[in-house]
């Protein structure tokens, strides 16, 4: 059995090929890599170089994660809410109505990774933001059904009980300084004061809904970083003047 | 001929002495994890149409088991399979023995630890959540390293090569072993924060670009071009037959790597992502029909002169069905990244269709048309039960079937009810849940569909447990081709 119609290769760039590439490894893994690279190179570059400096991704009007924001991001990256919830509202009107202003690309700037998701199983999270009080969201990750019947969303106890540990965020916070996210300080005695304001601030909206929580309880965490997302996008634009 | 796949006819001792071990190693594995990650997937799928199989528990849910399904299936399944078919085919077609044994066998080793790794972490929800992408940064450098042995050997085996012409198929694994190296080493630049996190270098949309251009990349240079030069040596060998057109198989060959790298801005169309960085997306998935399409052909007119043959033997069967699904997933694929189809088709199951279009249909077709044919090519041995391979095919036909009719069905009605507005230009479904309800027996027929797929893979698995440990064929008598 031979491989090929043999003829063909015979004439033209198929005797080229035969003579040049395909006897020589080494010509032909270069050529590969050049031809896989100049579409890399044409697309990422200018992404690069865009976003180092003031730029199309770079606005004034969103604040970097709080510490215990940045703990909150963790949890929800950990238990993979990115696989059910997109974070990305595109331009089209039936999205705009069902939840919000169009995503800006500046709203990002601080995502590392980035959390648009590519599935919509649940709604979409970029303005969830004050949409619901604390304590809604505190009952439904405990249970989605006691606030929304009949969801599929799967339940998420283990957030009541577990604790965040704040030598561990003050790392997180250190490595998200070193790539660039402008934060006053990074020793672990500034996040672990950061990290009990903003939580003790959930725990009296909790408090006030007649449910104890403790500021270092993995639920305050995740409800601090679903309550800011969108926030700042949605007043920014409402000063536009524009919804969409 | 210098350049023929199966060589002139040699008696068994005048035949190179090739490494038949570590085939067999590839091949073990393989049936293993992908009856794993197949098992995954039928999980993940009760928990959609069933909320109480999360069973409430954090290492179930939903969130951290899907991970481990794409994981399992693609690196795990499909990573294997592909390895099992490139040291079995290039010794051949290179005639020659891989360059080091050791290599070879760290490989392996190293490949089935990362592996466990995953399994283990992921339940625990150690991810960096990049799609393809989530092992931690240890497990990351892992990979770097086991990649970096693999390509080692394998170009040091094109080197000692005792054929002048490298074969098609070695064309294709190249592009693999160069391109996931590039892509996995950009995709994963990250700033650890301990053992177990990190963040990335790149921010926002341009992490979302970067992943994306991975991602994309990972079906094109993961799913694509390996098994491609799997179907230009297994499918002449089970058919018989030369390789259609030698010219076409260059073209399509150069095109598609080229094209490939430039459409992964089709994932983030009507995102903030400039303009022109997503129509070049969108212009780059459109032309990759023609590359795609010509690699389809190439197979299916390789079959000229033996279609009779497809009727009866289900290896053939496998890939013939294979090498179509590839050709629809990668129609189907291009018209998805026209802006207008990919605002109804994104976020949908619509892509979950599309996605297991290709993954059962062209993936693990062709994978197990390879499998039944190896099998009795390397341990000698005829199949131990062959009509259940004919059970087999039907089983995953019909499976496939019923699982992308249904995401297609659940896609489009989701995008649509998503968008639809009533007169008074308020949204007609205001209540997300209502749609989501009315889902549900497409989820069902999933479980269906999927079950059958898994089946069939257990099928196969017992076959070939029995098969391996049956008698051999008797001396002299070999079953297959070689
Ligand atoms: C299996 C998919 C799935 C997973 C995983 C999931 N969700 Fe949900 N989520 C849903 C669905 C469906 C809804 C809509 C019904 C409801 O409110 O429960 C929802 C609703 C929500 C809402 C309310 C949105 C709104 O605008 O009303 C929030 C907030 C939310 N989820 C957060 C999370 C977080 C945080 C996680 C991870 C810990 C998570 N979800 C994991 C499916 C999921
Ligand atoms: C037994 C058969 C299988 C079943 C039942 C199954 C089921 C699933 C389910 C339920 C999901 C999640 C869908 C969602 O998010 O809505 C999924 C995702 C996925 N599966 Fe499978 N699967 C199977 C086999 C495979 C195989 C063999 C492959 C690859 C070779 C594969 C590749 C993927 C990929 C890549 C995704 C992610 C898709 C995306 O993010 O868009 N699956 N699968
Ligand atoms: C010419 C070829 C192809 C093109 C242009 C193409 C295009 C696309 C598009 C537009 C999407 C949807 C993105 C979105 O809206 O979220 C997509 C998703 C996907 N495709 Fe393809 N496709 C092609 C072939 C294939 C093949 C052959 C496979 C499998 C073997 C495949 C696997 C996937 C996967 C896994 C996803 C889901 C990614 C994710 O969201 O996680 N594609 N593809």
């Amino acid at each position: 059995m031979s491989d090929h119609n043999h003829h063909d290769s015979e004439t033209g760039y198929g005797r080229f090929h035969r003579r040049v590439f395909e006897r020589k490894a080494g010509v032909f893994a270069v050529a590969t890599t050049v031809a896989i690279s100049v579409g890399a190179l044409v697309e990422l570059i200018p992404m690069f170089t865009a976003s180092s400096s003031a730029s199309w991704e770079r606005v004034d009007w969103v604040t970097p994660y709080t510490p215990l924001e940045v703990a909150g991001r963790d949890i929800y990256v950990r238990e993979g809410c990115y696989l059910c919830h997109s974070q990305m509202i595109r331009p089209m009107r039936a999205e705009i109505l069902r939840y919000g202003p169009w995503t800006r690309a500046g709203e990002y700037q601080y995502d590392r990774p980035f959390l648009l998701g590519s599935r919509r199983l649940g709604p979409d999270l970029q303005r969830v933001g004050g949409k619901y009080p604390d304590a809604w969201h505190y009952e439904h990750m405990r249970d989605p059904r006691s606030t929304s019947p009949g969801s599929v969303m799967p339940v998420y106890p283990w957030l009541i009980d577990s604790k965040i540990d704040p030598a561990d965020i003050a790392a997180s916070v250190r490595a998200l300084a070193r790539v660039g996210t402008p934060y006053e300080s990074t020793d672990e005695a500034w996040v672990a004061g950061r990290l009990q304001s903003q939580g003790a601030t959930i725990v009296q909206n909790l408090a006030s809904a007649g449910i104890t929580a403790e500021w270092d309880d993995e639920i305050v965490a995740l409800t601090a970083y679903l309550q800011r997302l969108g926030v700042e996008g949605r007043a920014h634009l409402a000063n536009q003047g524009g919804d969409s | 001929m210098e350049q023929s796949t199966s060589g002139t006819v040699a008696t068994p001792a005048s035949r190179p002495d090739y490494d038949m071990d570590i085939v067999k190693k590839f091949f073990t594995a393989t049936v293993v994890w992908g009856i794993v990650g197949m098992l995954v997937g039928v999980v993940i799928a009760l928990q959609l149409a069933w909320r109480p199989a999360n069973l409430g528990l954090p290492w179930t849910t939903f969130g951290r088991l899907r991970p481990l399904h794409t994981n399992a299936v693609v690196f795990a399944f499909g990573g294997n399979v592909v390895f099992t078919g490139i040291y079995h085919s290039m010794q051949r077609l290179l005639k020659t023995r891989m360059w080091n044994d050791t290599l070879s066998r760290i490989h392996f080793w190293g490949w089935q630890l990362i592996i466990v790794a995953a399994a283990v972490t992921l339940p625990l929800g150690l991810t960096q959540s990049k799609e393809y992408a989530e092992l931690i940064w240890p497990i990351d450098v892992a990979i770097t390293l086991v990649w970096v042995v693999f390509a080692v050997n394998f170009f040091a085996t094109v080197a000692i090569r005792k054929v002048e012409h490298m074969y098609v198929a070695i064309w294709f694994y190249m592009s693999f072993v160069i391109t996931i190296a590039v892509l996995h080493i950009v995709n994963s630049l990250v700033i650890p924060a301990t053992l177990f996190r990190s963040y990335p270098i790149y921010a926002g949309l341009t992490d979302a670009l970067v992943q994306w251009w991975y991602g994309h990349n990972a079906v094109g240079f993961f799913l694509t071009t390996p098994f491609l030069g799997l179907m230009y040596y297994y499918l002449p060998r089970a058919a018989d037959r030369p390789v259609y057109s030698y010219r076409l198989s260059i073209i399509h060959f150069w095109a598609l790597v080229f094209l490939y790298i430039w459409a992964g801005p089709h994932h983030l169309l009507y995102s903030a992502l400039p303009d022109w960085a997503q129509t070049l997306g969108m212009v780059f998935s459109i032309m990759l029909i023609a590359p795609s399409w010509g690699g389809m052909l190439n197979g299916l007119l390789t079959l000229k002169g033996a279609w009779d043959r497809v009727r009866t033997d289900p290896i053939l069967k496998f890939m013939v069905v294979a090498v179509s699904f590839y050709g629809m997933s990668t129609f189907e694929g291009p018209m998805m990244s026209i802006r207008a189809v990919n605002g109804l088709a994104h976020y949908t199951n619509w892509v979950i269709g599309h996605v297991h279009s290709g993954a059962l249909g062209w993936v693990g077709m062709i994978s197990f048309g390879m499998l039944y044919w190896m099998v009795q090519n390397i341990w000698n041995r005829p199949l131990a039960y062959p009509s259940w391979a004919s059970h087999h095919f039907w089983l995953a036909t019909i499976g496939i079937v019923i699982y992308t009719v249904a995401m297609w069905a659940a896609g489009l009605m989701e995008g649509l009810q998503w968008r639809a507005l009533d007169d008074a230009g308020r949204l007609a479904n205001p209540i997300f849940l209502d749609i989501t309800h009315r889902l549900n027996p497409f989820l069902w027929l999933r479980v269906v569909g999927g079950s059958m797929y898994l089946v069939g893979a257990v099928m196969m698995g017992i076959n070939f447990w029995k098969t391996i440990r049956g008698p051999s064929a008797p001396a002299g008598a070999r079953v297959e081709g070689v």
